[in-house]
């Protein structure tokens, strides 16, 4: 067998799973989103861009999604930088493990039940009751966009800490060393060094919180309480409960397409960042 | 333990040391890596940390870097105590044993990275103008924008040195830098470290395992042992008049031969040796009837010869192995008493009599003012 045919064996399985569970579902849902809604839901075929044209009555759920998955890919980030940073640099080696399982811990039990704790936090008998004993009140925090916030940053952070840990762990110490040789401070050492050379982890990690919450419904759909929804429960409900899948599938594929352009813009802007490095494949 | 008691005249403290340690020692956990260390290094000098690793030369470098502080004692950089100012605020740069150069900035990056930290900071062409001199200083003109895994060992080794003498330290601290390099490259850049060193003035501190690196480069040389300096001077002064056997052992090549002194005075001592035999030595450091000592006599201040020269005390010797080393060649002889030692034989002086081959049997002789009578009271190991 040539190199070649062995290549395409080993390939083959792979292969037929992306066909069957990506290319064929996506060429579904384009070719729904140009049909109709039957008369008792489904789908009717048609050839229309009907369905296109209604977008702007889910514009709630695209405007939330759009601004909520940047912002919480950002809130991520900034709590999990210097998380990870104590972690790989500072932390006494001997806790190291330790300290990292205890990031994963959260994850050995479901999002559902933690995001089920959050309203508790969030709500009237909650956060606020106690901002209540220091006087300030009338703080509504559960069914708020900022509740979602939180759920996100809470749900993703360990996505975000592991590419940088990753990253910072294996940052040469020796440079530091060099910088502050050559007469940088600690802080400029940060700026003109570490962050620099962490700028792998930092793509990484935000790239795999941004994908997700881009198509996260659970979130929102806990802890929004039906006022602040993504394009994914618009899905849901579009799907499961309307049953208007000529619709749903327009909405669907509009969500594609926006991942498909933030992501290609995103990748564009760190590797021109990350241009200076060839020795660290950003992706 | 005083390091001036012991040290040759040429390592009295200058009148203006450029730096200086005074009583430092250096304690890590259970280790004491650093021991009571006092030197003093003088402006403009070439001075080498010489030792085994875990010797504590690497943390008198750091001491001197800011890396480390002093658990007791005092660092002095320029006539003021720097025991616990941070490495930022020296004005003294390091070549790091694997260069440590920064991967995502290009050569010329890097070389101006030092600069680009003052305050106020340079204008750039000032800083440009800068680079390109030191680029031009250790021979890489041109490599202003490559980048750092472009450049080859050698050449990243110059980049390391460039970004630290651009900044023109008072002191330039020196990690074992060519440990990394392969011999031949070793050599041209050991000349090459001194041609900068000779004509930029910096004083240059070096720290290595190399004794033929410390010895070639040197203007001085600092032994150190177990965290403690044996001794301090330049290289002839630790070659003829080392203080002890480590000395003698770790600088060049010697013979040693164990023994007790039977008589001493202040210049000769007798030794008797486990076999019986007694050697006369000359003393550099006093020793006292009974010490355990060692007779050096360096392979080169042997003579071998068909015939007993008269005069001097010969040894009758088997020899039992020859490599020959073009200029020199190297026996192993083998003395019924004695035992193996070493004999190095000028070319010059095998034209008359040699060569000689193995298991022939000879005399050994050396004139009695070639054999050191060594304190050994702690070199088990040495050679």
């Amino acid at each position: 067998m040539t190199q070649r045919g062995r290549n395409l064996l080993l390939l083959a399985p792979a292969g037929a799973w992306f066909l069957v569970m990506l290319v064929i579902p996506l060429a579904v849902v384009i070719i729904f989103s140009f049909g109709e809604r039957g008369p008792a839901g489904g789908y009717v075929p048609a050839f229309t861009l009907e369905q296109y044209a209604n977008l702007p009555a889910r514009w709630a759920a695209f405007k939330n999604t759009l601004m909520l998955a940047p912002a919480g890919t950002l809130a991520s980030l900034l709590i999990a930088y210097p998380l990870a940073y104590y972690l790989a640099v500072r932390a006494d080696p001997r806790w190291k493990t330790v300290l990292l399982v205890l990031v994963i811990v959260p994850f050995w039990t479901s999002i559902l039940i933690r995001s089920y704790a959050w309203i508790f936090l969030l709500g009237g008998r909650g956060i606020p009751a106690l901002l209540d004993l220091i006087g300030i009140d009338n703080v509504r925090l559960i069914n708020t966009p900022f509740a979602v916030l939180i759920g996100i940053v809470y749900g993703y952070l360990p996505l975000m800490v592991f590419p940088i840990f990753v990253n910072l762990d294996r940052l040469d110490k020796r440079l530091l060393e060099a910088s502050a040789d050559l007469g940088a401070s600690p802080w400029r050492t940060f700026l003109q060094v570490t962050l620099p050379m962490s700028l792998p982890g930092i793509a990484t990690g935000c790239l795999l919180v941004f994908i997700l919450l881009m198509g996260e419904f659970l979130i929102p759909a806990i802890l929004g309480g039906g006022k602040v929804f993504f394009v994914g429960n618009a899905l849901v409900d579009l799907f499961l409960q309307s049953r208007n899948w000529a619709f749903g599938s327009a909405v669907a594929a509009t969500l594609v397409l926006l991942m498909l352009v933030s992501v290609t813009a995103y990748m564009r802007l760190i590797r021109r960042l990350g241009a200076q490095r060839e020795d660290v494949a950003l992706m | 333990m005083s390091e001036a008691a012991y040290a040759p005249p040429s390592a009295e403290p200058a009148a203006h040391p450029i730096a200086e340690f005074r009583g430092v020692s250096k304690r890590f956990g259970e280790v004491l890596a650093a021991d009571d260390l006092n030197l003093s290094i003088r402006t403009g000098e070439f001075l080498s940390f010489l030792g085994p690793s875990g010797c504590g030369k690497t943390t008198a470098l750091r001491m001197l870097a800011g890396f480390e502080s002093p658990t007791s004692g005092e660092v002095f950089l320029d006539g003021e105590v720097v025991n616990d100012l941070a490495p930022y605020r020296r004005p003294v740069n390091m070549v790091f044993q694997h260069y440590a150069l920064f991967p995502h900035l290009t050569v010329a990056q890097n070389i101006g990275y030092g600069l680009r930290q003052r305050r106020p900071k340079p204008p750039r062409d000032e800083i440009a103008r800068k680079v390109r001199a030191a680029l031009e200083i250790v021979r890489l003109e041109g490599f202003e924008n490559r980048r750092i895994w472009e450049m080859s060992g050698g050449q990243q080794q110059r980049v390391a040195l460039a970004r630290a003498i651009v900044n023109e330290p008072k002191l330039l601290l020196l990690d074992e830098p060519m440990a990394a390099l392969d011999r031949k490259l070793r050599k041209e850049m050991q000349i090459e470290l001194q041609n900068i060193q000779r004509r930029l003035g910096i004083t240059f501190i070096l720290v290595t395992h190399d004794q033929e690196e410390a010895l070639s480069m040197s203007d001085r040389i600092c032994i150190m042992r177990d965290g403690r300096i044996v001794q301090t001077g330049t290289p002839r002064e630790l070659y003829d008049q080392p203080r002890n056997r480590y000395v003698a052992g770790f600088v060049g090549t010697s013979n040693f031969f164990d023994g007790v002194v039977e008589r001493a005075d202040a210049y000769r001592a007798r030794v008797t040796l486990g076999c019986g035999i007694a050697l006369e030595g000359r003393v550099l450091a006093p020793v006292a009837a009974g010490q355990a000592v060692s007779v050096s006599v360096r392979p080169e201040q042997i003579r071998l010869a068909r015939t007993a020269t008269g005069g001097e005390t010969g040894w009758e010797v088997t020899i039992l192995n020859r490599i020959f080393l073009g200029e020199h060649t190297e026996y192993l002889v083998k003395h019924d008493g004695l035992g193996e030692f070493m004999v190095l034989t000028p070319r010059q002086a095998e034209l008359s009599d040699g060569p000689f081959n193995a298991g022939e049997r000879l005399t050994a002789s050396w004139e009695a003012t070639s054999a050191l009578v060594l304190d050994n009271d702690q070199a088990p190991q040495a050679n």
